[in-house]
């Protein structure tokens, strides 16, 4: 009986990384929140878009990264630089598509220039870019990871 | 001795870092590209003009294309008062394929640009410039035949709708130096496709 249940949670869990993906909206100063937050978590945020190649090449890195997350003080964001107007069209299905279940925000302030100093001055503002960072370091990289890159900054971090 | 050269290792390094890209006040890195009607095109065949609309951009990145009718309308606004469009596609054609040669011309020709379209062959011209993403914008301005860049960054503050544009970045700093005025802001961000460079 214990271990139906067990399997039933486990189901009900796996369907719910799977299907159940949806997209928060944010605005800068959400961004800005996400990108610093205080506390004993190791964040990983990676911007990118479902346009962008060398994003798309990477992203299963960080959707492994997350599946792996639960137990080590880590957190994947996925920031979507998509158009707002093609959440349902295109961000929706690829989501989808690619069975990613890490956070999904889309950000929907289209004045570039009046954020990205923000969230990094260092930032030219091409994707992709990842910011990895706790309450002790940080780091921000302006360019496509390998998987071995990815694991590797995270490791030195957390 | 050794710190001695370790210093000057150091120094030169930095130069290299402050090197990698040109800011606002800096002279324009002189250019001699092929143009897709078959010609070559240099930045000093412009000598005769105020200035000119630096485009790095390409042809599959959805900011170029967002952005492709807004720089012909600034090529057909601004040409006439001394400030054409010059547009370099960057990108190397075996990490990006659809910014071949043929596929630049293909592009050029059906969308009528008004303006030159040169391939940066080399990646010499978009490194010299600092250049990281398409569409990257470098209004460069003509004193007395030495070009020098005025403004870096955006066209605008909105990539997705031209009709809900709010802030006009380069039009506005194309309106300052004809008034005589630097460009408030010089330089401006905006999200782009990074420049793909050979691998």
């Amino acid at each position: 009986m214990k271990n139906s249940l067990t399997l039933l949670f486990s189901f009900i869990l796996i369907c719910s990384q799977s299907f159940g993906q949806s997209v928060k909206e944010v605005d800068s100063d959400m961004l800005v929140a996400q990108c610093t937050m205080q506390n004993d978590t190791t964040y990983v945020v990676n911007f990118w878009a479902t346009w962008c190649s060398p994003c798309v090449k990477e992203i299963g890195f960080f959707e492994e990264l997350h599946r792996q997350s639960f137990s080590h003080n880590l957190k994947v964001v996925l920031v979507s630089l998509d158009f707002p107007n093609q959440i349902e069209k295109r961000l929706i299905p690829f989501l989808k598509e690619k069975k990613i279940s890490a956070e999904v925000l889309l950000m929907t302030d289209l004045d570039y220039n009046s954020w990205i100093d923000r969230i990094e001055p260092s930032w030219s503002g091409a994707i992709p870019a990842t910011l990895i960072y706790n309450r002790e370091n940080r780091v921000f990289l302006e360019k496509e990871l390998t998987r071995d890159e990815l694991f590797n900054h995270v490791s030195q971090l957390n | 001795m050794k710190k001695a050269i370790l210093t000057s290792i150091m120094a030169v390094t930095a130069v290299l870092l402050v090197n990698a890209g040109i800011k606002p006040g800096d002279k324009a890195v002189e250019f001699s590209l092929k143009n897709v009607d078959g010609t070559t095109v240099s930045l000093s065949d412009y000598n005769d003009q105020k200035g000119v609309i630096l485009v790095f951009t390409c042809n599959p990145c959805p900011y170029a294309k967002a952005y492709e009718k807004r720089i012909i309308t600034l090529h057909k606004t601004y040409a006439g008062k001394g400030f054409p469009v010059v547009a370099i596609n960057p990108n190397d054609e075996l990490v990006s394929p659809e910014d071949t040669f043929v596929k630049m011309k293909l592009r050029a020709k059906e969308k009528e640009y008004p303006f030159p379209y040169l391939k940066d062959e080399t990646q010499e011209i978009y490194k010299a410039y600092g250049a990281t993403r398409t569409p990257h914008i470098f209004l460069l301005q003509n004193e007395g035949g030495t070009f020098k860049v005025a403004y870096i960054g955006a066209i605008d503050d909105n990539a997705m709708d031209a009709s809900a544009v709010s802030k006009k970045y380069l039009e506005r700093s194309i309106s300052a130096l004809l008034k005589g005025s630097d460009p408030d802001p010089a330089m401006t961000k905006a999200v782009g496709c990074t420049i793909k460079a050979k691998s």
